[in-house]
């Protein structure tokens, strides 16, 4: 085995905050090496490092045995490493081509060497099986595409070790699974590969060695294949975590109908015919591939949209006026899927954010004039009943990180006390400690009578909370199913669509039951 | 309706239109070049009227008119390089800091200028720049006096559009530069720092900001008075949106609205019981109408206006 990175006792301080604190770590040739941490853990910092975009406090960086000099991303590109970026470095509008060229040649030269540019690339997607259009705009493509040209930047850039931050925060189920293929792939191709993450299935499934951070420090080392995700969990947070487990339900009258909705070309698909029952104390979970209408219903039933055809029913009576407003008044929470677009606006501060939904009511304004005081007592109550950590009530809630941020959005929807809770996404880039968090208010909500329709990618989470899961393809939603029979070969059917062959192995599971 | 084929039929109408453009080429090409690397320079009207002062005043002094020019460029860059010290290092506004540039360097000229010149009624002239004929080209009938009998500077704006669309969309350099107007941290990422390349951008697009001014009192009208920029600036600015940040387009732009004030100027002489003052307004309705047209469709550089600061998203 050829060792082909080194890092060696790096400590980098911001002020008071130690972010990495000695860290050593080391990577061979052909290997993926999962780097898990909870967010915060100092994992982007300590490759930021790496890559030069920080200097290291202490400690040094070794490439193939040569001492790389600190704070210089140019030194770290020609020694090969190349570093894919969490939030794509990528101008959207221009080509593929140009982005994947910037900055290969030397500045000064008089003409830019196109075509030898478009043939090195097209050479380099075919023999990694990335495959991506040079002449295409940036700005046409899909997330997992752009994701493809930041990997074959860096392997433009003729990199032999990879750095991958987070890469799938931002994927599809599907789209992470083919990504973690073609990185195996790479390896056979003799490329090395770290990658941050701090979702345990991927990598559990991905990497071939793990080093967890824990407050900047490596706290554990283990082989993949000797390990399990309970300790790798544990390591990682620190203590034990256990997903809260789900009561019986206790179904009451129907909350919300939808007879025969359809509704085209809003929130990125179309609902053709979708007709579902949520009955208080229980949770609807609806699973599918990205883009097949589950936006578009989230957004239906949260009064964004009006249907073009069909009929919604809220506890009884079909809804006249669709909009926020009146869902608002209907008692309907929501908890929107882009916590940053649509469930908070940065720049203004948590108690505006906390308050913003309901600011007509009574409770915080009067003819017209905002009541401060009243406002931010009810957000300094949010913030300690719900333990959003770094949130203070004046501060601009952009400054939160993602699981707190979900806590306070939580706590927005949920001390208003809704009949109804539409959750989309909820955990979506939450790490291991905030999701059981988040798991633990909807089941709290579900126990208190609230129906709870929840929308997510994450199958898991689905098959842990739901007492009903259905699929949602080509926005048409599939029968039913209860969460013990879900195995995944029937969730995929489901949402491949086939919903023939899912019957008929329902059929034979509930037989064998 | 024979007047208005008699004046465009002139061949002094369309060599006005290229004289008139000259100008307002080079400080659209300054604008154009500033915002594609993701900065907006409302200093140019400023920057403008100080390269329009220091050029007339270098060869006031007994410089030559190159030397003006050169003098010209020099001085626009160096009020490009503090536009660039506020916005780039700094972040601070780019609205504020380029008016606050505008006035500054409007003033300092007029300062500049009555310490050199104390006292004078007429503003003393110097000898400009004289039409160059170019050999055999400027003996074809019509087109020949137009585009081949004209001055010097003229020319290089020509030339300079099709040099700046080069080092734009062929050379590294400019995929680097349109590259940082469109997102910053992808240029980090590859190894080159934004913040030198925003600030030698904009040094470059300033200084010909500078030598826009300058065509104004070396070859234009001989002497200078601080008043004579006269929004020509502002009308570069909006040309760049008009031209949708493309080179080519941006010469387009700035001979439609020559074309317009040529026009004007004639057709205030000819035609008898309209006020002036409303052909005087004719090349600013129709810019803004070309404006509205064109600038629907024009892709803003994504980072236009965003200040670049290393880990901040």
């Amino acid at each position: 085995m050829t060792r082909v990175l080194e890092l060696s006792g790096i400590t980098k301080r911001f002020g008071h905050v130690t972010a990495n604190e000695d860290v050593s770590l080391h990577l061979d040739r052909g290997e993926i090496v999962a780097l898990l941490g909870e967010n915060g853990a100092g994992k982007t910092t300590l490759m930021s490092i790496l890559f030069g975009h920080y200097t290291a406090d202490e400690g040094h960086v070794r490439v193939e045995g040569q001492d790389l000099p600190p704070g210089k991303s140019r030194a770290a590109i020609r020694a090969g490493v190349g570093m894919v970026h969490q939030h794509f470095a990528l101008a959207p509008n221009l080509t593929v081509l140009d982005n994947v060229m910037t900055g290969t040649e030397p500045l000064w030269k008089l003409r830019s060497n196109r075509a030898a540019g478009r043939r090195k690339l097209v050479e380099l997607s075919q023999t990694f099986g990335l495959k991506v259009d040079p002449d295409a705009r940036v700005s046409e493509l899909s997330v997992g595409e752009c994701q493809r040209v930041e990997i074959l930047k860096a392997l433009y850039n003729d990199a032999r070790i990879l750095i991958l931050d987070e890469p799938t925060a931002v994927l599809t189920a599907q789209e992470a699974e083919s990504l973690f293929a073609t990185l195996r792939q790479m390896t056979s191709n003799g490329l090395s590969l770290i990658f941050i993450s701090h979702k345990l299935h991927e990598v559990m499934s991905a990497s071939d060695r793990v080093v967890v951070l824990r407050h900047g420090r490596v706290v554990a080392e283990r082989r993949t294949a000797e390990t399990n995700k309970e300790e790798l969990a544990e390591l990682m947070v620190g203590r034990k975590v256990e997903r809260p487990a789900r009561p019986p339900a206790t179904p009451g009258k129907v909350l919300l109908e939808g007879i025969d909705l359809s509704l085209s070309g809003k929130g990125g698909a179309s609902l053709h015919g979708i007709s579902f029952r949520l009955r208080a104390g229980e949770t609807l979970g609806i699973i599918g591939v990205s883009g097949n209408g589950q936006t578009t219903l989230a957004g239906l039933v949260s009064g964004l949209y009006a249907p073009d055809g069909g009929t919604l029913l809220v506890d009884g009576q079909p809804v006249q006026v669709h909009d926020v407003p009146h869902a608002i008044a209907a008692g309907i929470g929501r908890i929107p899927e882009d916590r940053n677009a649509e469930g908070t606006i940065g720049d203004m501060a948590t108690w505006e954010n906390t308050v913003l939904e309901r600011i007509w009511s009574p409770a915080f304004s009067s003819r017209g004039v905002v009541r401060r005081g009243a406002a931010r007592a009810a957000t300094q109550a949010i913030i300690d009943r719900y333990d959003v950590r770094g949130a203070s009530v004046d501060g601009r809630i952009r400054l939160l990180s993602g699981g707190n941020m979900q806590k306070l959005i939580l706590g927005r929807v949920l001390e208003a006390g809704p009949d109804i809770l539409v959750a989309a996404q909820p955990s979506r880039g939450l790490d291991e400690g905030a999701i059981a968090g988040v798991h633990e208010r909807l089941l709290e909500a579900r126990g208190r009578g609230a129906g709870v329709l929840l929308i997510s990618e994450d199958l898991d989470e689905v098959v842990a909370l739901s007492d009903r899961i259905c699929a949602i393809v080509n926005g048409r939603l599939s029968p039913a199913i209860p969460p013990e029979r879900a195995n995944a070969q029937l969730l995929g059917l489901m949402m491949a669509g086939d919903w023939t062959a899912a019957a008929a192995i329902e059929a034979e599971a509930s037989h064998a039951v | 309706m024979s007047v208005l084929f008699d004046i465009l039929g002139s061949v002094g109408m369309w060599e006005a239109v290229l004289r008139i453009a000259t100008p307002l080429i080079l400080g659209t090409l300054g604008v154009l070049l500033c915002e594609r690397v993701g900065v907006l320079n409302l200093g140019i009207e400023g920057i403008m009227t100080f390269g329009a002062m220091i050029g007339w005043l270098t060869v006031y002094s007994g410089g030559d008119l190159w030397t003006g020019m050169v003098a010209a460029a020099l001085g626009g860059a160096m009020f490009g390089f503090l536009h660039a010290l506020l916005t780039v290092p700094l972040g601070l506004s780019q609205h504020v800091t380029g008016l606050g540039i505008t006035l500054f360097a409007s003033s300092f000229s007029y300062y500049v200028f009555r310490l050199a010149i104390p006292t004078s009624s007429s503003p003393p002239t110097v000898e400009p720049f004289r039409p160059l004929e170019v050999p055999v080209l400027s003996d074809i009938p019509f087109v020949g006096p137009v585009l081949f009998h004209q001055t010097a500077p003229t020319y290089l704006a020509l030339v300079l559009v099709a040099l700046l669309a080069w080092v734009l969309y062929r050379t590294p350099l400019g995929l680097a530069i349109r590259m940082a107007g469109e997102n910053p941290h992808a240029v980090d990422a590859q190894g080159i720092d934004p913040i030198w390349l925003r600030i030698g951008t904009i040094m470059a697009g300033s200084a010909l900001m500078g030598m826009g001014g300058a065509f104004l009192t070396l070859a234009a009208f001989n002497s200078f008075f601080p008043t004579m920029i006269q929004g020509r600036g502002w009308i570069c600015v909006a040309l760049v949106v008009f031209a949708s940040w493309r080179p080519g387009r941006a010469l387009l732009g700035a001979l439609l609205f020559a074309f317009f004030d040529a026009f004007q100027l004639r057709l205030q002489t000819v035609v008898e019981g309209v006020p002036y003052q409303l052909f005087l307004m004719l090349p600013y309705v129709l810019s803004i109408v070309a404006l509205i047209v064109m600038a629907r469709r024009a892709s803003v550089p994504q980072a236009l206006m965003q200040p670049y600061r290393r880990g901040e998203r």
